[in-house]
């Protein structure tokens, strides 16, 4: 029987560092290896002896993509840890932070690392030379998500202005009214964007996933919810301890998730669409109508649609917040601290991102949890390549191990996010 | 006719959180026209291209702290004719530096509990310790001005224009009230590379350093008008031991408050 290994040393077009090893006997996939070998950084240990109010900052530099998850799940558990309850324009405002992020995040990943994929090209640059409209529109449509953080946070990485209770400077309603010119271009450019996504050829790859997302009675989740799946999971976020395990696993330096209960989960843009659908804005849900998606979409590679239904949904979602808002009184609740443990989740845009503190009576960080979405995803991204190879496996090596590639990118992996932990223990059997 | 020569640009990653290598996917005005002016031979985050060296320009990202990275960034000097690091991690260690305080025994036993992970160094060392670094560009994350006059420059051999002053200079520059002096918030301003444009105070919040210490900074002075404001010497420590705990200059200011 002949046997093939399939090697690909530097994934590329994600962010971080891994590999993928597939071992192949005759058309039967024998062994999957999804390696993160970006160095661990241990910001579970280094926050241990901080300040509940460096949280924010330090977190966010997990991820220079993503920073303003880490912030948002920060902030929450640390509020959640002291009941403190933040003023409603606040929220508000935090929701508006989490639009830019999902903006420019996920337009970075439809166009610059992930259509490359679906047309041919190594990257966006190459791209570009074909495609010059699509990339300078795409290019404009990132910088809108970006205005939106600078505005908020300072500047678009690693913002200067989330604080435990609020923010430090909170804009005026007359600060905000440029920013809302800027989406109304970039709600027409995100349409344009699904529509565009929506004609790239797709593999006939459904699956029946086990989707983890956050619920919100009304919203389409950003913040807060419960923890639902579509297999029956309905919990708040301080019962996650109880309900996922992280896997120590010897070929990996991220830690795998699984539900205690059934094992690989999905997190992330088709988690959340899937589950909550009805909470999209109308513009949003017909647009996926008329993308030729149903309520609930189970094939991966379509995520680039989910993703640009979601940037459109954040402009949408952007303008109306903008539109209702009033500028708070003060910037930010007063913070009491008290031994106590906090917890929470939020949407990063690669899915939900979870945080738990425990907290001593001077708001010393005792003991730091943190659980990215890639860690979560881990056990699927592996499951797929298991599932789809055998239906590439006739084609020629390099477009072989491309397809692989993409299936990862299909995820968004942010693979520095998955390697800040603590402690790692390797099994051996 | 043979076409003039593009010169090859490179980025590298080691420890890091990729803040740094975004900062030039974000220059959404600049991109394509870097691209036009460079070969990107290799870049990972953003393209499959691998390109063999030499590089003319490598920009590195991230700090040392593996025995597997303090070999390959050695590679990485031998393949690049400019090496330019880019940002807090590869400048001055980074967040993840903050292991260099630990006890040690407690740092062996945090490594202990994982005895056959691939070797991570006790410390995070910024990249100047392991080679010879052509231009250091601070900031957790840089500023992606400072990121697009880097390369100008280097397209124009000539030295990059980044300012060694102080925050303060920046505030000024830019009329923002002197948070310290008008309401009493402590501030790292006046010790601080300038580089960010002053952001925090714009915000109504002291600097909290991430761009590292300026040339020639009174540490001891600043510490004193802190304390004179009520900051606790707990408080000092963990300010100077963030995001460029391993600069000499906040290095030394934070152990005097090591108790």
């Amino acid at each position: 029987m002949n046997s093939k290994t399939i090697k690909v040393d530097m994934l590329a077009r994600v962010e971080g560092e891994g590999a993928l090893y597939v071992r192949l006997k005759g058309d039967q996939v024998a062994d999957v290896k999804f390696k993160i070998f970006e160095p661990p950084r241990f910001f579970e240990a280094l926050l241990r002896g901080r300040s509940f109010a460096d949280a924010p900052d330090i977190t966010a530099r997990i991820c220079g993509i993503c920073p303003v998850a880490y912030q948002m799940s920060a902030v929450h558990a640390m509020e959640d840890a002291f009941g403190v309850q933040i003023d409603p324009q606040i929220r508000a405002l935090r929701r508006l932070l989490y639009c830019g992020e999902w903006i420019e995040s996920h337009t970075l990943h439809v166009f610059m690392l992930h259509a490359p994929d679906f047309l041919g090209y190594a990257d966006v640059v190459q791209m570009a030379k074909d495609h010059p409209v699509v990339v300078k529109r795409a290019l404009e449509l990132k910088k809108v998500g970006n205005a939106v953080i600078t505005l908020l946070g300072g500047r678009a990485i690693h913002p200067v202005n989330v604080r435990v209770g609020g923010f430090y400077k909170v804009p005026s309603k007359r600060e905000l009214a440029p920013l809302a010119e800027q989406l109304k271009w970039a709600r027409d450019a995100a349409l344009e964007t699904v529509r565009w996504t929506a004609g790239l050829p797709f593999p006939d790859f459904e699956q029946d996933y086990e989707f983890v997302a956050l619920q919100h009675p009304k919203e389409y989740p950003f913040n807060e919810g419960r923890l639902v799946s579509n297999k029956g999971l309905n919990i708040a976020v301080r019962e996650y301890d109880e309900t996922f395990v992280e896997e120590h696993i010897p070929y990996t330096n991220a830690l795998h998730s699984r539900l205690k209960a059934r094992g690989a989960y999905f997190v992330g843009p088709l988690a959340r669409y899937s589950l909550n659908f009805d909470r999209l804005s109308p513009l949003a849900q017909e647009a996926a109508r008329a993308a030729g998606l149903g309520t609930i979409c189970q094939n991966p590679f379509e995520s680039i649609i989910v993703r640009s239904i979601e940037i459109l949904y954040a402009c949408d979602e952007a303008l109306h917040l903008i539109d209702a808002y009033e500028m708070p009184e003060r910037p930010a609740a007063e913070i009491p601290p008290c031994a106590a443990t906090g917890y929470a989740c939020t949407e990063a845009p690669r899915g939900m991102l979870y945080h738990r503190y425990q907290l001593d009576e001077t708001g010393q960080i005792l003991d730091a949890k943190i659980v990215p979405p890639t860690s979560q995803n881990q056990k699927i991204i592996e499951d797929d390549l298991r599932r789809f190879i055998p239906q590439v496996l006739q084609l020629p090596e390099e477009q072989l191990t491309w397809r692989c590639e993409q299936t990862i990118r299909n995820y968004d992996p942010c693979i520095s996010c998955a390697t800040h932990f603590l402690k790692l223990h390797i099994t051996r059997e | 006719m043979a076409q003039p020569h593009k010169p090859k640009l490179a980025v590298w990653k080691f420890a890091s959180c990729d803040g740094c290598q975004l900062s030039l996917l974000d220059c959404e005005d600049e991109l394509l026209e870097i691209a036009g002016r460079v070969e990107i031979a290799s870049f990972p985050e953003a393209s499959r291209t691998r390109v063999s060296g030499p590089y003319d320009l490598s920009l590195v990202e991230g700090s040392i702290t593996t025995p597997h990275d303090a070999g390959r960034i050695q590679e990485v000097r031998r393949a690049s004719r400019f090496l330019v690091t880019i940002g807090a991690c590869a400048t001055s260690g980074g967040i993840q530096a903050l292991r260099n305080f630990k006890d040690v025994r407690e740092f062996t036993s945090i490594v202990y509990a994982t005895p056959s992970y691939i070797e991570t160094l006790a410390t995070s060392t910024p990249i100047a310790d392991h080679v010879r670094v052509d231009f250091e560009l601070r900031g957790c994350p840089i500023n992606k001005e400072q990121l697009v006059e880097v390369i100008s420059a280097f397209l124009h051999g000539r030295k990059p224009n980044t300012p060694p002053h102080s925050v303060c200079i920046e505030c000024k520059l830019r009329s923002t009230v002197c948070v310290m002096v008008a309401h009493g918030t402590p501030c790292l301003g006046p010790v601080t590379h300038a580089g960010c444009g002053a952001i925090c105070p714009a915000y109504h919040r002291g600097c909290y350093g991430c761009f590292g210490p300026k040339e020639t900074p009174n540490t001891a002075s600043l510490s004193r008008r802190w304390d004179e404001l009520g900051a606790s010497g707990q408080t000092l420590l963990r300010v100077y031991r963030s995001f460029n705990a391993q600069a000499e200059a906040f290095r030394e200011e934070s152990n005097v408050y090591e108790q």
